[in-house]
């Protein structure tokens, strides 16, 4: 910390005088680039739409209360699909995704070319959104829960293969050693050395997904990927916004019951 | 090595194989009714779920031609044709991410330190812990619906939407960091008799600084990906010429739109990797 002086008078302060003005400029510049930001938003924003926005709210609020409870047994359906889309779709995208994480992780991989593959895949995978996907399956497969499932599945695999070949990689290399010096093939290797110490956050990794899927697969309807999505947005398209304050209702229900489960299997496992 | 009577059969068994020379690991479960119950029902759910989904194979096997078409044009993207289209449409999603990350994060800041049952009062937590649930419980894109609604379509919902979520993102995360900082400093400035703000100032904000900025990062990456799905309901950004290119079944154009994505989204991750080395 330097020691500036003002007059006689000695003041501490936390930079020299030209880290500060640079400090100083980097925040302008932040500050600057935001402002630009906001100015392309606001030219592209319609702000008429802007000076009812209280009212449109008020009514959006008003006619989702109360909501259209007589449809409830009619989403029964639906809700059950969405499950079997996340939880079946979460299962395709494990199945991938565990050998793809070995392929990738710096101390398992058998060549570092396909290391660099399963990273690109996994990479891939991550970066697009299930809605995405979905769209584009609906597009091949057609409409339906087969193709939430694979859309799910496909963004599943890049979650998975990430935290998975990170939990390979910080595994203890000792008992990979002592293993190996015991004789052991590069199976057993990974059988008996690898899997013991990666197996609690596999479990975990695997049920925290589930979570993230159930909510996703909620919203894949939207597209036409099948689930409770569906009749949401066949709702919000007739401006019935009771039914879609069900819906919610419903999806929220879900999402706790999901994270409750989702809890406790965790701290059962660790 | 005395067991109590479930167990002791198993270990019965393994001791009589392992004479033989066969070692055979613990099961994972140790009692073997509900092993099988377990193995059953997960049976019994493969069955129910593969009778509720219809999948309609004569359907796949005419679009696995439209298949076949995506997977090759991600060796042939079309960045041109539609340039136009797809410059304006990742502008537009620069600015939503950086504007709303922005808004977000520094609304999240008081949110979260609300949020923090160490240095709030229990009302404000209470208030504060509700807000970060309304947020985090529904997925942008339902937001995205609702404010899609409210303030029209255009880049504007988009931003309040990306924003509102941070909001839950940042300050939960940022509170939980908050409740987990030495107590020592906390006591030492209060000793001094600093008021509130110093305190916060002076003894919180360095301890959770590098995490914040961390925090903000990946957020900001999260909020791009994000910002390529809310234009599918109107929201503004790159997701509204995603969809168009992909229901045209222009899969050139979708596949040049899909890798620039996919491209941002490494270089930001590259990028705010580096940072927050930087940063500790």
């Amino acid at each position: 910390m330097p020691l500036i002086k003002h007059g006689d008078q000695p003041v501490w302060k936390k930079r020299q005088p030209l880290q500060q003005y640079a400090h100083w400029a980097g925040w302008m510049l932040g500050g600057m680039l935001f402002v630009w930001c906001w100015a392309l938003i606001s030219e592209n924003t319609i702000w008429e739409f802007l000076y009812d926005a209280d009212e449109q709210a008020a009514s959006l609020i008003g006619r989702m209360i109360p909501p259209d409870w007589s449809i409830t047994g009619s989403l029964m359906l639906p809700l059950w699909d969405t499950i079997n889309i996340a939880t079946v779709g979460t299962v395709m995208g494990i199945i991938i995704a565990f050998p793809l994480a070995f392929l990738a992780a710096r101390n398992t991989t058998p060549h570092p070319a396909l290391r660099a593959v399963a990273l690109a895949i996994i990479v891939s995978s991550r970066s697009i959104n299930a809605l995405i996907w979905a769209m584009l399956l609906v597009t091949i497969v057609g409409p339906g829960s087969f193709a939430g499932m694979l859309a799910i599945a496909l963004r599943s695999i890049g979650f998975v293969g990430k935290l998975l070949y990170e939990a390979i990689e910080e595994i203890h290399p000792t008992p990979v050693e002592a293993l190996s010096a015991t004789g052991a093939g590069r199976g057993q290797v990974l059988a008996w050395a690898v899997w013991p110490q990666i197996m609690p956050a596999f479990a975990g990794i695997c049920v925290y997904r589930w979570d993230i899927n159930i909510r996703e697969a909620t919203t894949l309807g939207l597209v036409g990927a099948g689930g409770i999505g569906l009749q949401m947005n066949a709702s919000i398209n007739n401006l019935a916004w009771g039914e879609v304050a069900t819906v919610f209702v419903l999806i929220f229900a879900t999402v706790v019951v999901s994270e409750w489960v989702s809890a406790k299997v965790r701290r059962a496992m660790l | 090595m005395s067991r109590t009577l479930p167990d002791s059969g198993v270990d019965a068994q393994r001791l009589a194989l392992l004479k033989d020379g066969v070692w055979k690991p613990l099961p994972l479960i140790r009692d073997a009714r509900w092993r099988w119950a377990l193995n059953a029902s997960v049976l019994l759910y493969i069955v129910l779920a593969w009778l509720s989904v219809d999948v309609n194979w004569a359907r796949v096997a005419q679009g696995m031609d439209r298949g076949l078409a995506f997977m090759a044009s991600f060796l042939q993207p079309d960045f041109v044709s539609r340039s136009g289209e797809i410059f304006a449409g990742l502008k537009e999603s620069l600015t939503m991410t950086l504007a709303a990350t922005v808004i977000g994060v520094l609304l999240a800041i008081p949110v979260g330190l609300g949020a923090a049952r160490n240095i709030s009062p229990l009302p404000v937590y209470f208030v504060c812990r509700t807000i970060i649930a309304l947020s985090r419980t529904f997925q942008e894109i339902i937001i995205a619906i609702l404010f899609v609604a409210m303030f029209g379509f255009g880049p504007l919902a988009g931003v309040v939407t990306l924003a509102f979520a941070t909001i839950g993102f940042m300050a939960k995360l940022l509170a939980e960091d908050i409740e987990d900082t030495q107590r020592e400093p906390l006591e030492a400035i209060r000793a001094t008799g600093a008021s509130w703000l110093q305190w916060v100032n002076f003894a919180v904000q360095p301890q959770v600084m590098p995490r914040l900025i961390g925090l903000s990062l990946y957020r900001l990456d999260i909020n791009f990906r994000e910002s390529a799905v809310i234009g599918i309901v109107g929201a503004g950004g790159i997701g509204a010429t995603l969809n168009t290119s992909i229901n045209r079944y222009d899969y050139d154009t979708s596949a040049a739109i899909l890798l620039l994505i996919i491209v941002i989204v490494m270089t930001s991750e590259y990028l705010s990797g580096y940072v927050r080395k930087w940063t500790q």
